[in-house]
């Protein structure tokens, strides 16, 4: 185990890549491990990458990463893409257009599938960004298409978020408002130069204007960039805008980013407690057969499934006293 | 609580044909089948493919070639893998492949050759039989 941790702090790329695999498929032995791994973390700049699919994030993840190794700076990548709910299966394709940057050793790139646990994207992305910041990446990129609660508790995660719309979306503007809109530090209108860029620019700077009407004191102000990813266009002016944003958080922290520090440590021990809780408790219930008993009873028309939740969950926490 | 390892695959196209659609068809039927798939894409390098799958830490690479450059490329990937440590990554070929190639294929370590025809359940249910979820 702690050769585990000394090879991930060396940069070790298996040793990387099979911490993360193990993470994913929920090995015991990783919570010591990311346990230990803790301390070495916080140097890694978070950013998340969110909007529907077909927008365009991973080419435009491509030439992030471009960019930032101009830089100097080393990268890392969680692509997310959905586990089919039926054959619990996943394609995950978003690594296609980085794949000029498989040889480069500055740069891991990692896909994820979203599996559908309880609690299992937002927990083993959050531990993947864990054991990237430990390897000593300068950038982890999070990459998630931007539907669903899951979806947005990954870009909570991250210090900046860029939510990417294309032009002509409309409706779609409107649908995502509710869910994803209010993360945004940064709106990336990608493939600029198709009809109704400046229609949807409007639109969202009205958003931004109604939300700030909203916040007593707005200390950052989403910008919104156009950019064309395809062509690489945009992508160094989106990466300033990310160290503004940085330098903004560094030096100038409002109470609304106080807040939102707070709310993302709240909502990170919160789910850990919670997916803990239930992967501790069904296997105390499994353990000693009570479920199978519970399971039968319903079967049998014995018992309602709520009076026996009720019980086992009950008896769980009088065991744990 | 230890989750059920999930088996983790890649199908990959090295060398230059520019045709991906029986790669399409494969990564979609692996999908069905349960598998996690890593699809990288066209015209990739050995070298490229091998970095790929030891990031993504994948139980087995799918090789798919039509353009007839398999007897360089496919045992160039198996002897990638042996140099960077990773040969227990299960490495199989698919795609225009003469009878006469297979023996040679399999002796240069290729696990197996799946040719137009296959049907896809057989090579899904090869799959689940042959490659297991690699733990340490």
């Amino acid at each position: 185990m702690g050769d585990a941790v000394e090879k991930v702090v060396a940069g070790d790329i298996r040793a990387v890549a099979r911490l993360i695999r193990d993470i994913d498929d929920g090995v015991p032995y990783v919570r010591e491990t990311l346990k230990a791994l803790y301390p070495y973390t916080g140097k890694g700049y978070v950013v998340g990458i969110t909007g529907a699919p077909g927008v365009g994030k991973s080419t435009l993840v491509d030439q992030m990463i471009t960019h930032l190794r101009k830089r100097d700076k080393t990268v890392g990548v969680l692509a997310v893409d959905p586990t089919s709910p039926f054959s619990g299966g996943a394609i995950l394709g978003d690594r296609v257009r980085m794949q000029r940057h498989s040889l480069d050793e500055g740069v891991f790139i990692r896909s994820l599938a979203t599996r559908g646990h309880f609690g299992g994207l937002t927990q083993s992305t959050r531990s993947a960004i864990t054991v990237l910041d430990a390897m000593g990446k300068d950038y982890i990129l999070v990459e998630t298409v931007g539907v669903g609660q899951d979806e947005v508790d990954v870009v909570r995660n991250a210090q900046t978020t860029v939510v990417v719309v294309i032009p002509g979306m409309g409706d779609d503007i409107q649908a995502i408002k509710a869910g994803i809109l209010e993360v945004a530090d940064i709106f990336v209108i990608n493939k600029a130069n198709r009809e109704g860029a400046d229609k949807t620019y409007n639109e969202l700077r009205q958003m931004i204007e109604m939300g700030r009407a909203q916040r007593e004191e707005a200390h950052w102000i989403p910008p919104i960039l156009k950019t064309e990813a395809l062509f690489d266009k945009g992508t160094e002016e989106l990466l300033e805008e990310i160290e503004r944003h940085r330098k903004h958080l560094e030096e100038t922290p409002g109470p609304r980013d106080q807040e939102k520090k707070r709310a993302r440590v709240e909502s990170e021990l919160a789910d850990m407690i919670k997916s803990r809780l239930i992967e501790e408790g069904l296997s105390r219930i499994r353990e000693k057969g009570d479920f199978d008993r519970a399971v039968e009873a319903v079967l049998q028309g014995k018992e309602d499934p709520y009076s026996v939740c009720d019980e086992l969950v009950i008896k769980i926490l009088a065991g744990t006293r | 609580m230890q989750r059920e390892r999930r088996l983790r695959v890649m199908v990959a196209k090295p060398g230059l044909d520019g045709h991906d659609r029986g790669a399409r068809i494969i990564a979609r039927a692996f999908r069905d089948g349960g598998f996690e798939v890593i699809y990288t894409g066209l015209h990739q390098t050995p070298e490229e493919i091998v970095e790929a799958a030891i990031q993504e830490d994948v139980d087995m690479i799918g090789l798919s070639s039509l353009a007839g450059a398999h007897m360089y490329l496919f045992p160039r990937v198996v002897d990638l893998l042996k140099e960077k440590g990773a040969d227990d990554i299960v490495v199989c070929g698919g795609g225009i492949i003469p009878e006469e190639d297979i023996p040679r294929l399999k002796e240069a370590g290729i696990k197996e050759i799946f040719t137009p025809g296959s049907p896809l359940t057989e090579i899904v249910q090869w799959v689940r039989e042959n490659v297991k979820a690699r733990s340490e």
